[in-house]
């Protein structure tokens, strides 16, 4: 790890009708890591996501990022340069799988309202540009057969894919991927798997994966954290972590002595 | 360690030629560029039907006369202002996915903004209707503040109790209103030599129709459009993606309110005298239908809803009581059968031919 952590999260503790979804979690990721949370059904990994984001206020603690504090306001959060995906898609829908990863370029958009209501010169100079770095994108996630189709018509893991991709176009600093694999075939997950290699490699970008396939976690992360019941119960690398008594506990139940 | 075989995975990535074929298939005309994709009338007839609708619009009021039918100028007015409505509520309806049930109540305000503006302060007409689509926006941002926290039903009736609201203050401020018995407005005057005062009203009017329909489409297309459909089918996703939500959806119901203000300012025009009863709510209803059968969220969908809704009560006369049941029934019938409209519809039977015989 770093001397200087990218995200840091100090005592991040919330709770839901006194259930502590998150208590006291500490975390430190460092800049270009790729860090992994796991831990069973429930322990808090979404919750630790969305608090980061910004779409829960956390009860307690403070998240830090390239050593400030992060903004309240999700679009905020965005804008410093976190990107997201969710665990149960979160996809427009009705629209093609262009205007889906388009709208990841929204943060980056300069023309005014004005150039965009009346469709001046300068308002399709910028669509165009934003239009390449897409095309770029789709490239990337193999998507561009897709690129016309809509959304909602696409299976599950292309749909994934369409989510990564679309966060990729936000240009992210930070990358949070919330089960990419889930609903993928064995064959998608193992190009997945290259494929997140690659945006940390070549993209420079820092990934942090909440991910129940432990082959896929065990296989790519740098170091991976374990929650449990909302309390970080280990934190290591992969070898470590799969030796880890509490962490098989955890996942197991209590063996008989 | 993982598999190697993802290796083949990835190296089966669609060619550049695939892609190109892809596009073929979607569309008649060759597409090249990049740019070739934002223009919003593509091929020869795409410009031929625009440019006969245009001239259609042109030679209407001289047509209609000949015919026979030159009352139905009237309706086209009418029909003019139908269709700012309608552009603008989809705008809110159909692409943000506001409800909105008390847009009459916008409309109301630009009527007599436009109204009062050219009487009390002597304002030319287009000052005066600039001037209507102002104050009608800035009540659209008021009354969009709350839709940051009310979705669905409740944001329904929260607009239905502002629709109400617009309709009680006219009835009862009679300083503003006039009251009961009815506000005059006087004739502006357009200036277009050589043409009645129901002709140069009817050519501003289309002129304003199509302008703002235009800007309709433009907006639908851009980053504006893309983040209004996106807080519709996911405001969570949308927000993390970097759209301001506060932002975004009182511009939507700013937008949709400016429309709505400059219909009213037309319809201030062609009744030339307002009363509270033109507002009510079976007129909101009727502007929700319009864009439910024509189609939520299509700029073409709302054209074709207004259109249809302006004619049909005016062939059906005879019936008028029985049209809030017929909208009723049309509403649910849509939402049932065909949740994109007429408009919706069109288009799937036109990909069909195109894809024929697949």
């Amino acid at each position: 790890m770093s001397a200087q952590p990218l995200l840091e999260t100090t005592g991040l503790s919330i709770a839901f009708g006194g259930i502590a979804a998150l208590d006291r979690v500490d975390l430190a990721v460092g800049a270009r890591e790729l860090v992994s949370v796991i831990g069973p059904n429930g322990a808090g990994k979404t919750t630790l996501f969305n608090c980061i984001c910004g779409l829960y206020r956390p009860d307690a603690g403070v998240t830090r990022f390239q050593d400030e504090p992060l903004p309240r306001r999700p679009d905020a959060v965005a804008r410093r340069g976190i990107a997201r995906t969710f665990q149960n898609i979160e996809l427009f829908r009705m629209s093609t799988v262009l205007d889906n990863v388009m709208l990841g370029r929204h943060l980056h958009i300069k023309t005014s309202f004005a150039d965009a209501a009346l469709g001046t010169p300068r308002w399709k100079r910028d669509e165009v540009r934003h239009r390449r770095r897409v095309e770029e994108i789709l490239d990337f996630l193999d998507l561009q057969a897709t690129r016309r189709r809509r959304v909602g018509d696409l299976p599950m893991g292309q749909q994934r894919l369409v989510e990564i991709a679309r966060a990729l176009a936000t240009e992210p600093i930070l990358l949070l991927l919330d089960e990419p694999s889930s609903g993928m075939t064995a064959e998608e997950k193992a190009d997945l798997v290259f494929r997140i290699k690659d945006i940390r490699e070549e993209w420079g970008i820092t990934v942090v994966l909440v991910e129940h396939d432990l082959k896929i976690v065990m296989g790519i992360s740098d170091w991976i954290a374990v929650l449990d019941h909302g309390v970080k119960i280990a934190q290591g690398t992969p070898d470590v972590i799969q030796r880890d008594p509490a962490v098989i506990t955890a996942y197991l139940g209590e063996t008989p002595a | 360690m993982l598999p190697r075989s993802a290796d083949v995975a990835l190296g089966s990535r669609a060619s550049p030629r695939t892609a190109r074929i892809h596009l073929l298939s979607v569309s008649s005309d060759l597409l090249e560029r990049y740019q070739d994709d934002l223009y919003l009338v593509k091929g020869a007839t795409g410009w031929l039907t625009v440019a006969a609708l245009l001239v259609g619009l042109v030679a209407l009021p001289f047509f209609l006369p000949k015919v026979g039918l030159g009352y139905l100028l009237f309706i086209a007015i009418l029909m003019a202002a139908n269709v700012i409505v309608a552009v603008g509520l989809n705008m809110l309806v159909g692409f943000t996915g506001l409800i909105s049930l008390g847009h009459a109540g916008f409309v109301a305000i630009g009527a007599y903004a436009s109204g009062l503006l050219a009487a009390k302060f002597g304002l030319p007409w287009y000052a005066a209707w600039i001037g209507a689509a102002v104050i009608t926006a800035g009540f659209g941002f008021l009354v969009g503040l709350p839709a940051l926290r009310l979705t669905g039903p409740y944001l329904a009736i929260a607009t239905l109790g502002f629709g109400i609201a617009v309709y009680q203050v006219l009835v009862n401020w009679t300083a503003l209103s006039g009251g009961r018995t009815g506000l005059p407005v006087q004739q502006l005057s357009f200036g277009i030599a050589g043409l009645t005062a129901t002709q140069q009203l009817y050519y501003v009017a289309a002129g304003a129709a199509v302008v703002l329909s235009w800007v309709g489409y433009n907006l639908a297309r851009s980053h504006v459009g893309r983040a209004l459909a996106a807080i519709r089918d996911s405001d969570i996703a949308a927000e993390v993606t970097g759209v301001n939500l506060l932002w975004y959806k009182t511009l939507a119901f700013a937008i949709s309110a400016a429309y709505a203000g400059i219909a009213g300012a037309i319809i201030a025009q062609a009744l030339r005298h307002l009363e509270p009863q033109s507002f009510t709510f079976l007129e909101s209803i009727t502007y929700f239908a319009m864009i439910v059968i024509g189609g939520l969220g299509t700029v073409s969908g709302a054209i074709i809803g207004a259109v249809i809704l302006t004619l049909l009560p005016h062939y059906l006369s005879g019936l008028r009581q029985w049209l809030p049941i017929f909208y009723g029934a049309a509403i649910i019938l849509m939402m049932m059968v065909e949740p994109r409209g007429i408009y919706g519809r069109w288009v799937r039977i036109k990909m069909y031919f195109k894809a024929w015989p697949l």
